[in-house]
C-alpha cells in the first residue's frame, strides 16, 4: 500500500497573519510558519495505518517555496517513508486550479493506492484542493471524513457533511479528506528526526511534472485588489462588582441588543 | 428550449436530505440576481425537484433547471458536478455560482477542474465591472478585505453562506427538466445517511443576527445549559469554541472559527472563551462583541465592545434574570 499524505506549510495562526499588500502573497516573513495542524492529523492517519501494516510506503507531498523544506521535514521525522516537494518561481500566487493540477500530477508520478488530504487549511481555507485533484486523477473523493477505516481495497469513514453525517465508500485507488475530529499527531522523537536525515526528499520543478503554470488554456483566479482592514480596538472593560449581569442587560437594551 | 439571458448567473442551489432548499438559497439568488439573471439548477433525487423549484421561483430565480436521477443521493460530488457542466453548457452564464457549503464547494471544485474554469472560493459578496463577475472575500478572519477576478470565461464562486444578505425579487415558476449525461467519473457511494436533528427554535449559527457561544469555561457538558438559556432569552444562536466541541460540550457543528463557522452577527457573546486567535478569525467581525471571562488578561477583551472580567457563573444568571425582568 502506497500513501501520499498532502501537507502544507502555512503561517502560524497563534501570531498574526500578513499579506504583503504590494504583491498580495502571504508575507512570510512576517510570521513564524508550520506545518498545518490538519495535514499532521491526516499523516497521523497514514502513520497509524502503516504501523499496523507492514510494508507500508508514506510518502508526503507538498507544493510549497523552497524555505518550506524544513516543514516537509518534519513530516518525515514524524515517520513517512520519503517526502517529495515542488518548488517553482512560478507558482508564487498559484490559485487552486493550478495548485491541483500541480498536485495531481505530482501524485501521479509518485504513484499512489491512497491520497490523505486535510478537509481545509488553515490559510487558504478552499475545502476545495482534494476534490479537484480526484477529478482531475478520475478516482473517487471521500472528502471531509471524521472516521477512516482502510481494509480489502477500499476506504470507509463517517463523512461530515452539510446536515448531519453519512457513510461513505471508496474503492482505492481514491482521494481522501480528513477533518479535525481524527486523533492528534504524534510528535516527532529524537530517533525520528536523525532518521530523517537520511530519507529521501525529493524536489521537483513544473517542467519535471510537465506542468505549465502561464498555459492560457486553463482560466485562473487572480487578486485585483487587496485593503487591510483597520484592527478592532477594545471598548468599555468593567470588573464584575455584583453588578456586572445588570449592567450588561443595560447596556444591551440601550444598543437595541436585547 | 429557453432562451437564456446574455447576463445570465447560474446558481447551484443545495438540498436537504429531505430535498428542501437549504438557508443558503435565498442569499446566493439575492447575490446572482444583483450582477444578472439567477437561473438555478437543483440536483436531486427523482420527483424531488417541483417544490424546491417552485420556491426557487419565489426567491428570484427566472428559471430552474431540474437535474433529477438516482444517483443524485448515492454518490459523493460527482453527480452534482455532472449537472453543473450539462448546466453550464445549456446556459452558458456570466458567472457560476454554487454555495460554499462542504458539498457545494467540492462540486465546484470538481467542475473547475474539469472545465478549467477559475474558481474563487469564499465569496462574501459578487459585484460586476466591465470585464465581468467579481470576488470579494474576507480573509484572514477578515483582517483583509480580497477581490478577485477570473483570467477568462465565466467564474465559478463559491460564496460564504449566510453572508450576503440582498435578496432577489420574487418570479413565476418557470421549470425544465435538464438532460445529464454521467460522465463516468469514478465516485465514492453513499450509505446511510444520519441527519442532524435542528433545534427549529432557535435561529441557525450561520447567518444568525445574535450568536451567544461557549468556551472551556462552561466547564462541563451539563453547565453549557446555561449557554443555551441565554441564547434562548436574546432569540439567539449558539456557538462554541473548539475546546468546548473538543471536550464534548456540543456537537461540532457549533464550532465557531477558523476550522467552524465564520459568523458576523450583530451581536456575539463570548462566554468563558480565551479568545485565540484561530476563534477570533471566525467572529470578529461582529459588529459588536460582548465577553464575560474571569480572567482580566484574556485576548478576548482586546476586541470585546463590553467587557465583564468575571465569573459566568454569576454574571449570566443575573443577566438572564434582568433581561426576563425587562421583558415582564
Ligand atoms: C489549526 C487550528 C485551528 C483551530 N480552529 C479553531 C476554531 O475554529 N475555533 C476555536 O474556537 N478554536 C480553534 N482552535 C483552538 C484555539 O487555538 C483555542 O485552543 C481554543 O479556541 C480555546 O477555546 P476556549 O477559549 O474555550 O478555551 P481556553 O483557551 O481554555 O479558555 C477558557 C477560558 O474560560 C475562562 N473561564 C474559565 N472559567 C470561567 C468562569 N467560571 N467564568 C468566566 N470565565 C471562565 C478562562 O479564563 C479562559 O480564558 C484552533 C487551533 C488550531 C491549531
Ligand atoms: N500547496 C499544497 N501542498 C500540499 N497539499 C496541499 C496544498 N494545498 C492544499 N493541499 C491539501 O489540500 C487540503 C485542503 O486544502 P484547501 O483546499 O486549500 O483548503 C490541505 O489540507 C492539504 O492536504
Amino acid at each position: 500500500m502506497k500513501i501520499v499524505v498532502l501537507v502544507k506549510e502555512v503561517p502560524d495562526t497563534y501570531g498574526d497573519r500578513k499579506l504583503n499588500l504590494q504583491t498580495g502573497l502571504a508575507d512570510r516573513a512576517a510570521s513564524d510558519t508550520v506545518l498545518d495542524e490538519i495535514g499532521e492529523r491526516a499523516l497521523e492517519v497514514a502513520l497509524s495505518y502503516a504501523d499496523a501494516n507492514a510494508g507500508t510506503e508514506v510518502v508526503v507531498l507538498s507544493m510549497s517555496p523552497e524555505s518550506a523544506a524544513a516543514t516537509v521535514r518534519k513530516g518525515l521525522a514524524m515517520g513517512a517513508s520519503s517526502a517529495v516537494q515542488v518548488v517553482d518561481d512560478a507558482l508564487a500566487g498559484a490559485d487552486l486550479g493550478l495548485t491541483a493540477e500541480v498536485l495531481a500530477a505530482a501524485v501521479q508520478r509518485i504513484g499512489y493506492d491512497l491520497v490523505i488530504a486535510g478537509n481545509e487549511s488553515t490559510d487558504g481555507s478552499g475545502g476545495v484542493v482534494p476534490a479537484m485533484i480526484a477529478e482531475l486523477l478520475d478516482v473517487p473523493n471521500a472528502t471531509s471524513l471524521n472516521s477512516v477505516e482502510i481494509a480489502d481495497g477500499e476506504v470507509r469513514g463517517e463523512r461530515a457533511s452539510d446536515h448531519g453525517t453519512m457513510q461513505v465508500t471508496a474503492a482505492l485507488p481514491a482521494v481522501i479528506s480528513i477533518t479535525e475530529r481524527l486523533p492528534d499527531a504524534r510528535f516527532p522523537n529524537f530517533k525520528g528526526i536523525m532518521a530523517a536525515k537520511k530519507k529521501p526528499f525529493e524536489t521537483l520543478s513544473l517542467a519535471d511534472l510537465g506542468v505549465d503554470a502561464e498555459t492560457t488554456e486553463a482560466s485562473r483566479s487572480i487578486m485585483i485588489s487587496l485593503a487591510e482592514k483597520p484592527p478592532r480596538t477594545a471598548g468599555t472593560k468593567i470588573v464584575d462588582e455584583g453588578d456586572a449581569g445588570e449592567r450588561l442587560a443595560e447596556y444591551l437594551v440601550q444598543n437595541r441588543l436585547a | 428550449m429557453t432562451d437564456f439571458q446574455a447576463d445570465s448567473i447560474l446558481v447551484l442551489l443545495d438540498l436537504t436530505p429531505s430535498g428542501e432548499l437549504t438557508k443558503s438559497a435565498a442569499g446566493l439568488l439575492g447575490a446572482a440576481a444583483g450582477v444578472g439573471t439567477p437561473v438555478a439548477l437543483i440536483v436531486g433525487a427523482a420527483g424531488a425537484g417541483e417544490q424546491a423549484a417552485a420556491d426557487a421561483a419565489a426567491l428570484g430565480a427566472t428559471h430552474v433547471l431540474v437535474a433529477e436521477g438516482a444517483e443524485a443521493g448515492a454518490q459523493v460530488t460527482v453527480p452534482g458536478a455532472d449537472a453543473l457542466a450539462a448546466a453550464a453548457e445549456l446556459v452558458r452564464p456570466d458567472a457560476i455560482l454554487v454555495p460554499n457549503s462542504i458539498e457545494g464547494r467540492e462540486v465546484a471544485g470538481r467542475y473547475a477542474a474539469r472545465s478549467r474554469s477559475g474558481l474563487a472560493v469564499d465569496a462574501v459578496a459578487v459585484s460586476r465591472d466591465a470585464e465581468g463577475v467579481v470576488a470579494h472575500h474576507s480573509v484572514y478572519g477578515g483582517a483583509y478585505n480580497v477581490d478577485s477576478a477570473v483570467t477568462w470565461g465565466a467564474p465559478v464562486i463559491t460564496v460564504r453562506e449566510g453572508a450576503v444578505d440582498a435578496r432577489a425579487e420574487a418570479q413565476p415558476v418557470s421549470t425544465e427538466q435538464l438532460a445529464v449525461e454521467a460522465s463516468g467519473r469514478r465516485a465514492a457511494a453513499i450509505g446511510r445517511v444520519d441527519e442532524a436533528v435542528v433545534t427549529s427554535s432557535r435561529p441557525e449559527l450561520r447567518g444568525a443576527a445574535k450568536v451567544v457561544s461557549g468556551g472551556r469555561g462552561l466547564g462541563s457538558e451539563a453547565q453549557f445549559a446555561l449557554v443555551e438559556q441565554l441564547a434562548d432569552v436574546l432569540g439567539a444562536a449558539v456557538g462554541a469554541s473548539r475546546a468546548a466541541v473538543d471536550a464534548g460540550y456540543v456537537p461540532q457543528s457549533y464550532q465557531v472559527g477558523q476550522t467552524g463557522v465564520s459568523v458576523s452577527p450583530q451581536l456575539y457573546i463570548a462566554l468563558g472563551i480565551s479568545g485565540a486567535i484561530q476563534h477570533r478569525a471566525g467572529m470578529q467581525t461582529a459588529k459588536t462583541i460582548v465577553a464575560i471571562n474571569k480572567d482580566g488578561d484574556a485576548p478576548i477583551f482586546e476586541i470585546a465592545d463590553f467587557g465583564i472580567v468575571g465569573d459566568l457563573f454569576t454574571v449570566v444568571p443575573q443577566l438572564i434574570a434582568a433581561l426576563e425582568a425587562r421583558k415582564a
